[in-house]
């Protein structure tokens, strides 16, 4: 099969047995040879594909998707916020506007935090990551299911009638809201193409700067294990046999959210040495649904029972699909 | 006087969008206020769910992006 990093891979072969004279087998032939590879390879999909997803990323503002969920009942309105929160952009730092400019326009809470669940974790970085360290398949298997548990978790809580759990003050300014002129509803900003794409340059070369260290030491680490840390260690403590592997990555992802780009190479390593990759999901889903900032930010507009109800349903979420995986696979 | 509202939440990104109002307004030399609001139901209560965003004199400029510099000059003449 034709494999766009077939160039990153000769070269680091080269480098390692031609210059360095190094075997492919030795520890350090195989650990060079997975760092010079894995480096610019990582490093050149995320440049390319943020820019990507930046540019396509103006053409779909917050106002449109709640313009789109405005009047949608429970689970269709579920799913399609899900949907939605796979193609627009995220920041933590705008949770808390959306979450209230979506709660005054009368979303339903539950359809709300389907979106406020799917946005964050589908997100360019972590899906970067996931294509160019594990393939395609397994980053069509972390959306889809990154979508359904949006789906199902939104809709449980949905359910469950929370919302006098959220602060007073955002029913307030939904009342507010209500009596300004509907007409002022959705109005676009018109941008050029030359804004577009600096719009993506400029998201792109941000997400650079701000992960290729993480990268590179990440993927450094993996490299280690890689060339050196036996399979049957790895096999022993992370494999699928052992049942408390899924939840002790889970909490150990929470507080990595801007670290994604750093370990996720670590876990590459730890899959070739026989970790299972429903618990890879797992993690990865811990660190981007769950993110302590976003948590902090959330505080302001949600009741501490609240908070503790979307954690609880997600992380029991993000559990099942990390054993459903691990079962399935074996 | 002109007043410049930059609207975000304290992230990065927010703070460049600041940087490039203040810039825009220095090479205009013109007399501007330039405000950055952090307060998520101050945000709220303007309508902007996505963050940055800039006001010119009460109008929403722009919205979930960073725009440089030159286009707010631009949008501060026209």
């Amino acid at each position: 099969m034709f494999d766009p990093f077939y160039p990153f891979d000769w070269l680091a072969t080269q480098i390692v047995t031609n210059i360095l004279g190094l075997s492919l087998k030795s520890h350090l032939g195989s650990s060079l040879h997975f760092f010079l590879y894995d480096v610019p390879k990582i490093l050149t999909l995320v440049l390319v594909i943020s820019f990507i997803v930046g540019t396509l990323q103006t053409f779909i503002q917050p106002e449109k998707v709640r313009y789109l969920l405005r009047g949608k009942r429970t689970i269709f309105g579920n799913i399609l916020a899900a949907m939605l929160g796979i193609i627009t952009p995220f920041c933590s730092c705008s949770a808390v506007p959306l979450f209230i400019g979506f709660l005054e326009a009368g979303i339903p809470l539950g359809v709300t935090f389907s979106y406020l669940i799917s946005a964050p974790m589908v997100n360019e970085v972590a899906i970067i990551l996931l294509l160019g360290l594990f393939g395609f398949k397994v980053m069509i298997m972390y959306i889809s299911f990154g979508v359904i548990l949006a789906i199902i978790a939104g809709y449980i809580i949905g359910l469950l009638k929370l919302e006098k759990w959220v602060e007073p003050f955002v029913w307030q300014l939904q009342k507010n809201h209500q009596k300004l002129s509907e007409n002022n509803e959705f109005e676009e900003i018109s941008l050029t193409w030359k804004d577009r794409f600096q719009q993506g340059w400029y998201q792109s070369s941000e997400i650079i700067k701000s992960v290729w260290l993480y990268v590179v030491i990440g993927i450094a680490i993996g490299a280690g294990i890689h060339g050196y840390v036996p399979t049957n260690l790895v096999v022993k403590w992370a494999g699928a046999n052992n049942p408390f592997a899924v939840p002790i990555v889970v909490m150990i992802g929470v507080p990595l959210y801007a670290n994604i780009a750093g370990v996720m190479p670590i876990t590459e390593a730890l899959v070739n040495k026989g970790m299972p990759i429903g618990t890879v999901l797992a993690f990865t889903m811990a660190v981007t649904a769950l993110s302590l900032p976003e948590m902090v930010i959330l505080k302001k507009v949600l009741s501490p029972k609240l908070l503790t109800v979307f954690i609880t349903i997600v992380t029991l979420g993000i559990f099942g699909i990390g054993y459903l995986f691990n079962a399935l696979i074996i | 006087m002109i007043k410049l509202e930059v609207l975000g939440t304290g992230c990065k990104k927010c703070q460049q969008l600041e940087a490039n109002a203040k810039e825009a307004v220095a090479s205009l030399n013109l007399e501007a206020q330039v405000l950055h609001i952090t307060d998520p139901m101050e945000i709220a209560q303007r309508g902007v769910m996505s963050t940055p965003a800039l006001i010119i004199n009460g109008k929403i400029v722009s919205k979930g992006q960073v725009i440089t510099s030159e286009k707010i000059q631009a949008l501060l003449q026209g």
